[in-house]
């Protein structure tokens, strides 16, 4: 469960990026949060993953307050999140597989364990033939699908992605929200920034609408 | 635990890989420190071997004892005695005159002058080992036995040991002082490569931060990365000094020769070469560690 209090986010130079934001996210809930561009979408997610800490009130994940959260718990607090990211991140200097290996080379995973791991990621995603590929040879969807993939390789409890279907066209972006779903439908809490209408008419999830950093519905 | 040494194996070869992919950067590194570390390390060396040599020449203060040269063997028998029942004696040894002129001619390497002589120009003599070692306890004693009978002279030749032990302090002060700058200067080498590293290397520990891995998991491979650099560095440094060591080693032989005298330079113990090898690993550690804590903070929350 993630629930934020009266959360505010200032950042440097006086920014307020969410002002008194209050709402629970409940367990294998599927939930979008909307809002134009700068309303503080991006920021939401950061709280959640221990990225950023809220200037002021509590933001809870599974009991544990990330404000008040020592550095050396914050990667055992991440180990519980997926995270598609806007930029993908993904590394260059090596090949699909092992992009999708380093969540569970990270915990230290048992080696054939984690390789049938990999594999059966990749194959969820449909990038299974391109294993030995380095992602720079993947096209803009394909690549989104390789992020999706490590960030649910390693079985998080809850799956957050920053704008997904940000630079797809719309065949794309639908097999992308069906993806989405079917992770939601096998008990995973998934949290979505986005402003793409469309795939939130299509999932009809629950939305959590932003305007200027306060919570609007 | 079969999973903890493949995880620290795995890390091994990686931080291998690292050295292979920038060979020449890597080799200069190495030889940098190498360099460094061959100074404090050559001058030790040459410590090791004047305290050898001084220890060969002059192991404990010795008196010297000399009879006149009209001295008969039963006046040395008679010191003999003196010398068992003294308390102030740890042992004695009759020299001969002859025996005495044979050892000179043996060791000085001047063989010559003395087959030109026509008769031994040496007395009989005593060398003797006090109890106690201490510089009025040695000088009593000569004053002592300076006035026993038939004695005509009696040297007490440990100041120019103490002389030469005074300037031994002084080498290893500077040796310290040497080691300490370029330890320094050994960490600081590391403490750049790995900053170097960690810039390079951003987006991945970015994302591995990012996906919860601990701080110790990022470290290792850099941490390797340091601690092998500065054994490389402690190879290179043995390599340098043993090579000086040889070349020189030919060099004094022959001047030894020249001399009519036998002379060998001793080698780094087993045990100065595992020391130095492993002091510069941990520097290399260290070095990286100090960059890591500083260059990582970067990527905490706030």
């Amino acid at each position: 469960m993630i629930s934020f209090s009266a959360v505010h986010k200032h950042y440097p130079g006086g920014f307020a990026a969410l002002k008194d934001v209050s709402f629970v996210v409940n367990p294998g809930e599927m939930v979008f949060i909307t809002g134009h561009s700068g309303a503080g979408k991006s920021t939401l997610l950061k709280l959640m993953a221990a990225i950023e800490r809220p200037t002021s009130g509590n933001v809870l994940v599974n009991g544990q307050n990330i404000g008040k959260l020592r550095a050396g718990a914050i990667p055992f607090l991440r180990r519980n999140f997926g995270l598609v990211f806007q930029d993908h991140k993904l590394l260059f200097d090596r090949t699909v597989y092992d992009n999708v290996m380093l969540p569970l080379h990270i915990v230290g995973f048992d080696r054939t364990e984690a390789a049938k791991r990999v594999r059966a990621a990749l194959d969820k995603v449909g990038l299974l033939g391109k294993e030995k590929a380095n992602p720079v040879a993947l096209s803009g969807g394909e690549q989104q699908r390789l992020a999706i993939a490590r960030a649910i390789v390693h079985r998080p409890a809850f799956l957050l992605a920053d704008e997904p279907t940000g630079n797809l066209d719309a065949a794309y972006a639908a097999d992308l929200g069906e993806l989405l779903r079917s992770f939601n439908q096998v008990g995973v809490t998934v949290v979505i920034a986005t402003h793409d209408e469309q795939l939130a008419a299509r999932l009809n999830p629950r939305l959590i609408v932003l305007d200027h950093g306060k919570l609007v519905s | 635990m079969r999973n903890w040494i493949y995880q620290h194996w795995r890390n091994l070869g990686a931080t291998l890989g690292r050295f292979g992919r920038t060979p020449l950067a890597s080799l200069l590194n190495i030889g940098v420190i190498g360099i460094a570390l061959a100074l404090p390390l050559g001058l030790y060396v040459v410590l090791v071997n004047l305290q050898t040599f001084a220890r060969e020449r002059a192991p404990v203060p010795q008196l010297s004892i000399f009879l006149a040269m009209d001295a008969k063997p039963a006046d040395a028998q008679a010191i003999t005695a003196r010398f068992k029942n003294h308390a102030g004696v740890k042992n004695h040894r009759f020299v001969p005159r002859d025996a005495a002129l044979a050892e000179l001619k043996a060791r000085s390497g001047l063989a010559d002058v003395i087959d030109s002589l026509n008769q031994n120009p040496l007395p009989d003599g005593f060398i003797v080992e006090a109890r106690e070692n201490s510089a009025t306890a040695l000088e009593t004693l000569r004053d002592e036995m300076k006035r026993w009978p038939k004695v005509t002279h009696v040297q007490l030749d440990s100041a120019w040991a103490r002389r030469l032990d005074a300037v031994l302090r002084l080498g290893q002060l500077a040796l310290l002082l040497l080691a300490g700058v370029l330890a320094f200067a050994l960490a600081a080498i590391t403490f750049n490569t790995i900053r170097l590293q960690v810039l390079t290397q951003r987006e991945e520990i970015e994302v591995a931060k990012l996906i919860g891995a601990t701080d110790a998991f990022i470290q290792r491979a850099f941490l390797y990365y340091g601690a092998l650099l500065g054994l490389a560095g402690g190879l290179a440094a043995w390599l340098i000094v043993w090579g000086g060591l040889v070349l020189l080693d030919n060099g004094l032989a022959e001047l030894a020769r020249l001399y009519g005298a036998s002379f060998r330079l001793q080698h780094l113990s087993l045990q100065d070469s595992v020391t130095v090898c492993l002091a510069a690993a941990a520097l290399g550690w260290l070095g990286a560690a100090l960059s890591l804590r500083r260059h990582l903070a970067a990527f905490d929350p706030h």
